[in-house]
């Protein structure tokens, strides 16, 4: 599944983000391959906003749909 | 930018260091900078208005404030800004957000990476509390490698032991000791460089290295971001636990401003308080008071008594200061006693939501409508400031992502943004008329926005990029920042409209005189009469919409129109050619040929559009 999937609430693990610049600035704000994060709160059609403790970041639809993820805990 | 690169200004005193204030945006970097020089600057919330440099004097070391930056690179301007300034310092005072250090301990491990001694301000150590975090501030110090100082900025708490540790700055552990292979290739390239930092930059793929040095190094980009991350994430595990914390009322307030069914009622809210406040109060009772009671009624009939008992009001120059487009009387009042209350009382508001944390929220909601036009949610922030002065906000469009993005936002902006100004002219135009005349402006000016911007995305080449954007805790703006800033942007609008105000009184005094104001009405006529069905007058307005559109739409408070007149008028004078500062400033952003484009563009639009208007309401 990509990120534009999850549900506000889910909690995910990011498996491959497919854009380098994304990959690279996603870095910078702490989330990366491999990183657990909170979806915390998904527009219809928009932008999904991510959670990582207290830091949100907010990610535009075709962007995540090209960011991979699995459910925390399914494998 | 009207800045100083740090060789210059050291010119202005032989500073022994230089100190350099560095940190990701809104953690509290300019109560630091302000602490230390004793000087007030300019404080912005957001990415793309921050883009002065503050610097001032410590004893004998020069200190520098820097755009906020997530990482040290050339991906933007302010990246290429900090980075210059980064790079020339001797001591790096590194602020960082306390609640959120994963994302702030990148720049800081980046920092260090680059060899430079640094001192880390750890701020925020009340929302750290706040939120349950415990933060272990022994052992950061030691995984870092450098003196970590917790403060609260905004209370004044830690800043003097800031002060007092600056020469403690130190070089930290970088990523390099940990892993020998990267160690390896950083040595082969600085042997080739000036220094360190160059040469770990060269190694990050930095353009401007590689414009400098060439491409003598094999870029390892990716793996230094990807160790680095690591070694912060292991940095975060080791010394910060995240309590289980209450949920606060800011943390839901954030996500209802997100949320299209809670977030569009709470933008129709902020809309009409600006409103209010904006079209009825300033617009409205203020500018009664400023402009009538004060400048029509009391000043004017003094500067014409004045003027009458020297040089005399019948001849050239005394219709020059004086007349009826006088530089002391029409340009004064337009400009003071009109324009900058309302300017002023925007800039007010403006400030308030960019301290607020509301405009990147603002930016997730509307993103999926902007993405339509072509754009994407951070076009908001241009597009809000296009408000104040379309000038700033086409300079702020730098921070669009591509340059199809920046040709739609600033054609849009030239297009069917009217600025603070005007926009407060046309409030106290249109909203005596009423509900039905303000509903038919504001969503004729809508249509055209979104069928402009449409169209736009369709024929230009490419698509529009993707958002990606830090959501910054939501605070209460501090006054002080808030009332600075809108002194100093008030200030600056002043500087700028004043002098063309002064140049366009004399230009419509002299066309009024020559004849020639009556002979481009006339010549307009089918225009003015027969297409708009306006009298011919109205013409002067248009000429004074060339120059500024807020003078236009001022220049037509003074006639007798009907309601459905003036509202067509508005709506012509709002799409009409951007004024000459901001053409200027499109020239300079983009080129001549898209320039004069959009301002053809505009005069297309704005009549043919007027001309609609006008066959439906008659
Ligand atoms: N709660 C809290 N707020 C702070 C602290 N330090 C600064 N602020 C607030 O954070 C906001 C951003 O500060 P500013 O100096 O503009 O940040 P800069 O963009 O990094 O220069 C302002 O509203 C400050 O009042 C702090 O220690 N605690």
């Amino acid at each position: 599944m990509t990120l534009a999937d999850t549900k506000s609430g889910n909690k995910v693990v990011i498996e491959k983000i497919v854009d380098k610049m994304t990959r690279l600035q996603a870095l910078r704000f702490g989330i990366g391959e491999g990183s657990e994060v909170e979806c915390a709160g998904i527009l219809r059609g928009g932008p999904v906003i991510l959670r990582k403790n207290l830091q949100e970041v907010a990610i535009g639809r075709k962007m995540a749909e090209k960011i991979n993820v699995r459910l925390k805990g399914a494998v | 930018m009207d800045c100083c690169a740090p060789e210059r200004l050291d010119d202005n005193f032989a500073a022994d260091r230089n100190i350099v204030l560095v940190g990701n945006p809104n953690v509290g970097k300019s109560i630091f900078f302000n602490y230390l020089t004793g000087l007030y600057v300019s404080v912005s919330n957001y990415p793309g208005t921050t883009l002065d440099i503050s610097s001032g004097k410590f004893e004998n070391d020069a200190v520098f404030d820097t755009p906020g930056v997530y990482g040290v690179g050339s991906l933007n301007d302010e990246e290429r800004v900090a980075r210059d300034f980064i790079l020339s310092a001797d001591i790096v005072v590194n602020v960082i957000d306390a609640s959120h250090l994963e994302r702030d301990l990148f720049l800081t491990q980046q920092l260090i990476d680059l060899g430079k001694p640094v001192l880390v301000a750890l701020n925020m150590m009340d929302e750290v509390k706040r939120n349950n975090i415990e933060i272990d501030i022994n052992k950061l110090e030691d995984q870092l490698g450098v003196p970590v100082i917790p403060t609260v900025a905004s209370k004044g708490e830690g800043l003097s032991e800031i002060k007092a540790s600056l020469g403690l700055a130190t070089n930290g552990n970088s990523i390099f000791s940990k892993y020998p292979d990267l160690k390896e290739k950083l040595f082969i390239v600085t042997e080739k460089t000036r220094n360190r930092a160059d040469a770990l930059l060269l190694l990050e793929e930095d353009e401007n290295e590689i414009a400098e040095y060439g491409n003598i190094a094999v870029g390892a980009r990716e793996e230094i971001y990807i160790k680095r991350r690591q070694r912060v994430d292991e940095i975060v595990n080791e010394t910060v636990h995240y309590n289980q914390s209450k949920s606060l009322f800011k943390n839901k307030l954030s996500s209802w401003m997100v949320k299209p069914i809670t977030g569009i009622p709470l933008l129709g809210l902020l809309l009409y308080i600006i409103y209010k406040f904006i079209g009825v109060f300033v617009a409205q009772t203020v500018v009664y008071w400023t402009e009538e009671w004060f400048f029509l009624d009391r000043y004017e009939p003094i500067i014409r008594a004045l003027i009458s008992n020297s040089v005399g009001l019948n001849n050239f120059f005394g219709e020059i200061l004086g007349g009826e487009f006088g530089i002391l009387t029409m340009a004064v009042t337009y400009t003071f006693g009109l324009l900058l209350p309302l300017v002023a009382g925007f800039y007010l508001l403006l400030a308030i939501l960019e301290d607020s944390g509301y405009l990147p929220r603002i930016a997730v909601l509307v993103d999926r409508f902007l993405q339509k036009l072509g754009l994407n949610g951070r076009a908001i922030i241009p597009m809000l400031l296009g408000f104040g002065c379309v000038t700033m906000a086409t300079i702020t469009t730098r921070l669009l992502g591509t340059k199809r993005e920046r040709i739609i936002a600033i054609f849009l902006l030239g297009l069917a943004i009217p600025c603070s100004a005007q926009l407060g002219v046309i409030a106290g135009l249109i909203v005596p008329l009423g509900y039905k005349y303000i509903l038919i402006y504001v969503l004729t000016i809508f249509i055209v926005y979104v069928a402009a911007g449409t169209f736009l995305n369709k024929v230009l080449p490419g698509e529009s990029s993707d958002l990606l954007l830090d959501l910054p805790p939501l605070r209460l703006p501090d006054p002080r920042n808030v009332l600075k800033k809108t002194y100093q942007q008030s200030v600056a609008f002043i500087k700028e409209a004043g002098p063309i105000f002064v140049l366009g009184a004399i230009l419509i005094t002299l066309m009024k005189q020559t004849g020639l104001l009556t002979m481009i009405s006339e010549f307009a006529r089918p225009l003015t009469t027969g297409w708009l069905g306006l009298p011919a007058e109205a013409a002067t307005a248009f000429v004074m919409g060339i120059i500024r559109r807020d003078f236009g739409a001022a220049g037509l408070s003074t006639m007798v129109l009907t309601a459905g007149q003036t509202t067509i008028a508005l709506i012509t004078l709002t799409l009409f050619v951007p004024c000459i500062a901001a053409m200027m400033i499109m020239v300079k952003e983009r080129n001549l040929k898209e320039s004069i484009m959009i301002w053809f563009g505009s005069w297309g639009a704005a009549f043919l559009t007027g001309g609609i208007v006008n066959i439906f309401l008659n």
